[in-house]
């Protein structure tokens, strides 16, 4: 009776089911209330889920192929490729959202990501002081951007602790946020300040489950810390792994608010997210805005159909 | 090498490892330190005298002056009028898929939990345009143009449809680990399905349900995209988008600006010392599966 997803999911469980006496009565006949119940349940929560998320992105895919100001109905026009042609040869502003979002990549794969790890690794081994650096580390994580934003305003901005610190006054301070050659890094900072502590947390979830014989036995075996680490710690986690590169790749595809904080939607720093919005506010007779997001989604379609696969791996086979 | 000697060396290392994550977990808080240290301070007296000055004048007259032009009364109750029912519509929501898809084998479950799961990762700016439309032209046919648009419920409502697919995966999976036996002695005692739900499953889901909670309330509490891009009324949006009303015009006060941050980031912060496990199981329960 009601057999649940669970014991779908699970291999052994569907077998025992199977060869019980239960099998011809899989199919509850539920009464009317039951079924109004059900369609309730299911029916509402999609409704809006699927009004407010699917819909509107399949539209903005519709759109994307159109010119349009945004406030007639009647006004959309079809474009075809034009949106994509004019942002792929006419927008050089374009390959610039380009560079910085990949060196965004680089810089969290490289970087933060590991720094997460390791960071996680160790403080699961409960070195001493572990409590507070575990708590030090993901405390940006629970702040606002909008906070965010104003904090690091005060270690960079031109009369700020880091202009003071290398002895330069308003007149000739660094600008951390308007020099073309520095600020994507400078907002690497930012954007790691916070990501590091979300990938420890995720990383220290994950490796609370890894048995810790396997760790001892490496130890009795004569591994160094590092050896069990590669060899013992990250094999072991491999689904975690997974979920986090994607988080990761995810994370920097998408990348937006810290900017927006900062900058607004002036092209102060153009990246992918950010180029959204200022064609929607500025050019609005095209949908360059909309092809711009859609540009986001189809580089963002790889990473969340493996992030599904992993979670749903048994689910679906 | 014995094993003591090797015992020995990696106490060194831990050390070694220790001081060095020691250091850099002071560089990591120092930029919340100094900007509470200069929330004290006038920012006049910084400007006179230097950023590293020694303060002469010291106390909370920047978190009084903040609460006052911040309105703080107003924007506190704005930002709860979007992140309380926000919080508990999703968790509602979230509660009610996840049952379903799994305590009943229905063919269409992995694919809605497909559905929910992957909605929760698209990007928000692929929905932002009609989205935007969509609010105005169901004001427009129910005759109020703030019927969604401007409106806290705007909010509220895309805060629901994006974090529910969150919540849906996360207590589906909690509730794969709750053994099917439980619900089928229910069934064979002739609860109905609404009972099923209320009196057998949600006590049982008390622990990731407040994990959630505790999670989303800070999410949808930080968040202040949804509030600047779909209210157009400065007076309804919640408080994090409320500190742009402390820049000035021409002259920002910075150290005024400062104690406005600190005092939007106290409820976060109260969660964060309060509520820290139940924030930290939240976060986790997604990426590990219960």
């Amino acid at each position: 009776m009601g057999r649940s997803a669970a014991a779908l999911s699970d291999g052994k469980l569907k077998r025992t089911t199977a060869a019980s006496p239960k099998r011809p009565r899989r199919r509850r006949a539920f009464s009317r209330s039951d079924r109004f119940t059900l369609g309730v349940f299911v029916g509402v929560p999609t409704a809006i889920h699927l009004l407010l998320v699917w819909i509107p992105a399949t539209l903005t895919i519709y759109l994307s192929f159109t010119y349009w100001t945004g406030i007639n109905y009647s006004d959309i026009t079809w474009a075809g490729l034009a949106n994509y042609d004019n942002i792929f040869t006419k927008t050089p502003l374009f390959y610039d959202a380009v560079r910085n979002n990949v060196i965004w990549l680089v810089w969290f794969a490289l970087i933060s990501t590991p720094a997460g790890v390791l960071l996680a690794y160790q403080i699961d081994r409960q070195i001493r002081g572990h409590r507070f650096y575990q708590s030090a580390y993901y405390f940006p994580v629970v702040l606002s951007l909008a906070v965010t934003g104003i904090i690091w305003n005060f270690m960079l901005r031109s009369d700020g602790f880091i202009n003071g610190l290398i002895g330069r006054d308003i007149s000739n301070a660094v600008s951390f946020f308007g020099n073309y050659d520095i600020n994507i890094y400078v907002i690497m900072v930012i954007a790691s300040w916070r990501h590091v502590g979300y990938i420890m947390l995720l990383y220290l979830a994950g490796l609370k489950a890894v048995d810790p014989t396997l760790r001892e036995a490496a130890a009795i075996d004569g591994a160094t810390e590092w050896e069990t680490f590669r060899k013992v710690v990250l094999p072991a986690m491999r689904p975690v792994n997974i979920i986090i590169v994607v988080i990761t790749i995810i994370e920097s595809l998408r990348a937006f608010d810290i900017i927006y904080v900062i900058y607004g939607t002036s092209a102060g720093l153009p990246i992918l997210g950010v180029l959204v919005f200022q064609n929607i506010a500025g050019e609005g007779a095209s949908m360059k805005g909309a092809a711009y997001a859609v540009i986001l989604f189809v580089l963002s379609i790889g990473p969340i159909i493996a992030y599904l696969r992993q979670q749903f791996r048994e689910d679906v086979s | 090498m014995s094993v003591v000697a090797r015992g020995r060396k990696q106490e060194v290392k831990d050390r070694v490892i220790s001081a060095f994550i020691g250091v850099f977990a002071l560089l990591w808080l120092f930029p919340i330190l100094w900007t509470l240290w200069s929330s004290f301070r006038p920012y006049s007296e910084i400007r006179a005298r230097g950023t590293f000055s020694l303060p002469e004048r010291f106390g909370l007259f920047n978190y009084a002056d903040a609460i006052d032009r911040m309105e703080l009364p107003t924007y506190l109750w704005n930002s709860a009028l979007i992140t309380v029912p926000a919080v508990f519509l999703t968790l509602l929501f979230g509660s009610l898929i996840a049952f379903v898809v799994s305590r009943y084998s229905f063919k269409f479950n992995v694919g809605m939990l497909l559905l929910f799961t992957a909605g929760n990762l698209l990007p928000a700016q692929l929905v932002f345009i009609p989205v935007f439309r969509m609010y105005l032209s169901i004001g427009d046919l129910v005759g109020n143009r703030r019927f969604l648009f401007d409106s806290p419920w705007g909010v509220v409502l895309i805060h629901v449809a994006f974090q529910m697919g969150f919540a849906t995966f996360v207590l589906s999976s909690y509730m794969k680990t709750i053994p099917k036996e439980i619900s089928e002695s229910a069934l064979v005692d002739g609860a109905s399905v609404f009972r099923h739900y209320r009196s057998v499953m949600l006590p049982l889901l008390r622990p990731p349900l407040a994990s959630l909670a505790v999670l989303m309330t800070t999410w949808i509490y930080n968040d202040f995209f949804w509030a600047l891009v779909l209210m157009s009324t400065d007076r309804k949006r919640p408080i994090t988008s409320a500190l742009g009303r402390l820049t000035g015009e021409y002259v920002t006060d910075y150290n005024l600006l400062a104690a406005g941050a600190m005092i939007a980031a106290l409820p976060t912060l109260i969660v964060f010392f309060v509520l820290r496990r139940q924030f930290v199981s939240g976060l986790t329960l997604g990426s590990t599966k219960g």
